[in-house]
């Protein structure tokens, strides 16, 4: 609350004694500024140290000013959503910081200096929206939907435009809005560009009620593909005014619908035909990875100014290509490029939606655009929201003859209210030509009224409306594996159903489409590497994992443990060439000071003790490293394959525009590759031949312990995992148990173990099943499955992973190689 | 069936009855039956094999078993059989039938949990009311053998990764030494409730291939 008020008072203050001054510099004192300048030149006697040179950088200063300002609108807002009102949607709140701050720019200069011209909106803050939206397009969803929302697009929006403006003018015509210069075409035009549902109001409000998904697919992507039938029926209507009602005869009207086809699908095959010049872009930009981000954003501005100039449907181009191009983009790019492109999307879609939502606001505040015709406005407001209700039920109602899943009532109630308008309608009719249509005012003052009117008030009703209504909102699952398997196999299960049946339907169609996709489309945008790991359940498996590594890791650090760099993967490779040389000469010692205590089995004890006799946390940790490898190999063996070798780093702190790594030394990454091969070759053997390297076993401690008790003695470790909170990262640090102090049970638990596994008596003929679980190396990309051990240590036994960790880490491997070679 | 050749009609409207098809769908779906089985009284595991369609379906393995699976037969003995007449052909088809409109909340709950069900029993191949890791294995096995260069050890590690969240997730708390069998079919229904099952396992029943029922004639 405090804080918000405060965010308030300093963006008056700033804007008291930023932007006021130099609007007025801007506009009244332009002399003033420019003459002392010009005294000073030609009086110049001496070398000027400085110089003010406002008019050098006005244009850019302005807009940054503005840039500026729309962020710390945006600050503000969120701050009072947060502690205040979380009623008003952010898109409305950003209107009504407009309505002041145009006012106060307006109280300054007398006139509105700053308003969203078209061309500023359509060219520099719309693409990067609709990109946003489409290249995070849930793709499987949107084209299950396609015939739906193309419905809704096509025929809801000429619906709309027609009654709209059909009603507007029988109104006009029965005298209700007195004496305005408009005709039947005009108001056609009218109800053409007042008919489009906007994306960016629809984002906005939707994006914080979290409907169900096919509900928002629906209103989503209607608001996003009617744009063709919205820039064509604007442009016929404009055409057919500057003709004039006579001489529109038959086939200006074919031309018109025949336009349409051409617009609508000429713009959609462009954007594809980009999103395929993207793709195979991406495909050899190994060697600029720094700056492959960047086509992203590139290719897909030229998709929507390429169908601009053309006079093709510029969203729908922008649109498509970002729903085709996300997938093998995503694929061949590298994990870092497909991050940056990720935040940057969202970074400049989040700044230019509020920069429009503000700017909404800031041009209401002007006296020049303002008509009143209350006949006019509420009749529009009234028909707006009427016809869209019954569009949406008369054509939901079709639509739900074939649908196999009936759009529900309620449904259709939300999809009707979320009629939002925007700024695209505002934009088009401050584009009208004010020669041809003189109630042009009158017009953009309507459209701003039906804006304001359905993102504002419908805005702040639509939550309470989705919760009355008891829509069904968004499933938040945490079970993402699973999941993703459960569609998958229904998917098959669907599609085999159908070919019992002998029937030709969807299911049928999608999966020749995914094959189809498979076989050629993916060989020819996909990278060869891209397409081994493309299988979308491994790369949710994959994306897991990393989650938990990161998890794991920050964990770690949380509890000033430097355990993580235990595995001999990315995160310790850095960890021990900092270290390693320094630690190098003490870390023997340690070892040997182990080794005397190390009794070949119990872990526990052991590391109690240590405890107390090393007091550095990192010691430690090494010393548990090396302590349970002792039995079978010597310390110095070990140090040798863990630590790499030291070096002089006189590279490491070198600049590089290109690179982020500084470790770029041929060498050291051709070591580290052969040392990871190496022990994966052991690894290998060993699991192959069911010999025990030690180095496995130091990652396997874990295991052990966990499986000690379902083995062993299932019931001696009742309470080992007291708490949930710290039992996790206790069981696989049990060095760090002094820091868990809530788990006092712990401890004696794992100091006293009163027996010794049945599995680590046995020397050759391991039991299948126990050697498995020994060889499970501990490795962050087990945490997936280290997760629920707190849940139950006998879970694993049923995991007889005798030889996933193979895979797996390899698996593992490839991103870490990819962390190591960047 | 026997009853088929005396009283289809009646036969049909029995069915349709007892499955909510409609006496057309029912008849198209005979059609198609006759059309599997080469005319014949019933459909065997071979017919079903034969449905060229279906040789590039991962998981047709399971999928068929479930047309002879008998639990999916509303009885209550478990087993499979080794032919089903066209009753059972429908039946077991009637899972994925649309439901009704307007159907009450309880009656869809009934549906959910049928379908869920039949589901379960998929995945549950040795009928003893868990779903095991290894039968889970199995089937995630079968389902990525597809994408030939993810091996074997992969889906393994997928289906652990993923039998390890089911059990994060249902169990809760659970004493050490308890022992986590399986997927039960109380936890599958927790884990799929926010799937709409309702309203995806659903298929279209209108608009057979008719071509191929000339074929088989």
């Amino acid at each position: 609350m405090a804080s918000s008020v405060y965010l308030c008072l300093l963006r008056a203050v700033f804007l008291v004694c930023f932007v006021n001054p130099l609007i007025q510099g801007l506009s009244e004192d332009e002399s003033v500024f420019q003459n002392p300048h010009h005294q000073q030149e030609e009086n110049l006697t001496g070398l000027p140290i400085v110089t003010f040179k406002w008019h050098h950088v006005e244009t850019p200063y302005l807009v940054i000013i503005w840039v500026f300002v729309a962020g710390l609108a945006k600050l503000s807002v969120v701050e009072l959503n947060h502690h205040v009102i979380s009623v008003v949607p952010e898109s409305g709140l950003l209107i009504i910081l407009g309505f002041i701050l145009g006012g106060i720019v307006w109280g300054a200069d007398r006139a509105q200096t700053f308003k969203l011209l078209p061309p500023t909106f359509f060219y520099y803050l719309l693409p990067q929206i609709i990109l946003d939206a489409s290249y995070f397009m849930p793709n499987k969803l949107f084209f299950s939907n396609l015939g739906a929302i193309l419905i809704y697009a096509i025929f809801g929006t000429c619906w709309n435009a027609a009654t709209v403006g059909l009603s507007l003018w029988g109104c006009y015509e029965a005298g209700v809005m007195g004496n305005l210069d408009i005709g039947l075409l005009q108001f056609l035009l009218f109800g053409s560009l007042i008919a489009a549902v906007d994306p960016v109001a629809v984002i906005a409000v939707f994006e914080e009620v979290h409907v169900n998904e096919v509900l928002f697919i629906l209103v989503f992507g209607e608001s996003l593909l009617n744009d063709g039938v919205t820039v064509v029926l604007y442009n016929v209507f404009d055409a057919f005014v500057a003709l004039g009602g006579p001489r529109i005869d038959a086939a200006e009207i074919f031309k018109g619908i025949f336009s349409f086809v051409v617009v609508a699908f000429g713009g959609s095959f462009l954007g594809i035909g980009f999103a395929i010049l993207l793709s195979l872009l991406t495909r050899c930009t190994k060697h600029i990875q720094i700056i492959e981000a960047g086509f992203v954003f590139v290719v897909g501005y030229l998709a929507y100014l390429t169908a601009e100039m053309l006079s093709l449907s510029a969203i729908l181009s922008i649109t498509f290509c970002g729903i085709c191009c996300q997938k093998y983009v995503n694929a061949n790019m590298d994990e870092k490029s497909v991050t940056t492109v990720r935040h940057a999307m969202k970074l400049l879609a989040n700044g230019s939606e509020t920069m429009i939502f503000l700017f909404l606001g800031v041009t209401a505040i002007d006296t020049e655009i303002w008509v009143w015709n209350t006949g006019f406005i509420l009749l529009t407001l009234l028909f707006v929201f009427i016809y869209r209700i019954i569009g949406t039920f008369l054509f939901t109602w079709m639509l739900n003859k074939f649908r196999l899943v009936p759009i529900e009532v309620i449904d259709q109630v939300v999809m009707s209210y979320g009629g939002l308008r925007g700024a695209v309608a505002y934009g088009l009719a401050a584009l009208l030509d004010e020669d041809k249509i003189p109630e042009k005012n009158l017009m953009i003052s309507t459209t701003l009224i039906v804006v304001y009117f359905t993102v504002i008030l419908q805005g702040i009703t639509m939550k309470p409306l989705v919760q009355w209504l008891k829509v069904k909102r968004a499933a938040h699952s945490d079970l993402k594996l699973i999941e993703k398997l459960n569609n998958r196999a229904f998917d098959h299960i669907l599609a085999a159903v159908e070919d019992i049946c002998g029937r030709i339907g969807d299911n049928w169609w999608t999966r020749g489409w995914n094959r189809f996709e498979e076989n050629y489309i993916s060989w020819l945008l996909m990278k060869p590497k891209a397409r081994k790991n493309r299988d979308y359940l491994f790369s949710i498996f994959h994306k897991l994992n990393l989650e938990d590594a990161i998890n794991y890791v920050s964990e770690g650090e949380r509890q000033g443990s430097l355990a993580f760099s235990r595995s001999d993967e990315a995160a310790n490779v850095d960890f021990k060439k900092q270290f390693g040389s320094e630690f190098a000469d003490v870390m023997p010692n340690i070892m040997v000071d182990m080794s005397n205590y190390e009794l070949g089995i119990e872990h526990f004890s052991v590391t109690s003790i240590v405890k107390d006799t090393i007091p550095s946390v990192s010691l430690d940790i090494h010393g548990q490293d090396r302590k349970n490898a002792m039995d079978d190999i010597n310390a110095h063996h070990l140090l040798q394959q863990h630590l790499y070798r030291s070096r002089k780093h006189q590279h490491r702190h070198k600049y590089s525009r290109s690179h982020f790594s500084i470790n770029q030394n041929e060498d050291e990454v051709q070591e580290i590759f052969q040392r990871t091969m190496r022990s994966r070759l052991e690894s290998f053997k060993s699991t192959k031949m069911g010999v025990n390297p030690a180095k496995k076993i130091t990652k396997h401690h874990k295991k052990e312990l966990t499986h000690k008790m379902p083995n062993g003695h299932p019931d001696g470790t009742g309470h080992l995992y007291g708490d949930e909170e710290v039992e996790g990262l206790c069981v696989f640090l049990p060095h760090l148990i002094e820091a868990g102090i809530e788990n006092p049970v712990f401890l004696p638990d794992m100091d006293s173990p009163t027996h010794s596994p049945p599995w680590l008596m046995e020397t050759e003929a391991v039991a299948p099943s126990q050697r498995a679980q020994r060889r499970l190396p501990w490795t962050p990309n087990r945490l997936r499955r280290l997760a629920p051990m707190r849940i139950s240590t006998c879970s694993t036994d049923s995991f007889l992973m005798a030889d996933v960790s193979l895979t797996l880490e390899e698996h593992e491997e490839h991103s870490q190689t990819d962390h190591v070679e960047m | 069936m026997g009853a088929s050749q005396s009283g289809p009609v009646h036969m049909f409207q029995d069915l349709a009855y007892k499955t909510g098809f409609s006496i057309e769908q029912i008849k198209n779906l005979h059609n198609r039956f006759i059309y599997l089985t080469q005319a014949e009284d019933t459909l065997r595991r071979e017919h079903l094999e034969n449905v060229s369609d279906l040789a590039l379906n991962p998981i047709r393995r399971q999928i068929i078993e479930a047309f002879f699976d008998k639990r999916n037969m509303g009885e209550k003995e478990k087993g499979c059989l080794q032919e089903i007449g066209f009753e059972e052909f429908v039946t077991v088809l009637s899972f994925f039938r649309p439901p009704k409109p307007h159907t009450v909340d309880e009656e869809m709950k009934n549906i959910k949990k049928e379908k869920l069900r039949f589901l379960f029993n998929m995945h549950d191949t040795d009928n003893d009311g868990i779903i095991t890791l290894d039968e889970y294995r199995r089937v995630v096995e079968e389902l990525l053998s597809s994408y030939e260069i993810m091996g074997a050890e992969t889906a393994k590690a997928i289906t652990d990764a993923a039998m390890l969240e089911v059990a994060s997730v249902t169990v809760g708390q659970m004493g050490p030494d308890e022992f986590y069998e399986g997927i039960t079919f109380e936890q599958f229904m927790q884990i799929l409730k926010d799937v709409e099952i309702e309203t995806k396992m659903n298929i279209h029943f209108w608009n057979l291939d008719t071509r191929t029922v000339q074929c088989g004639k």
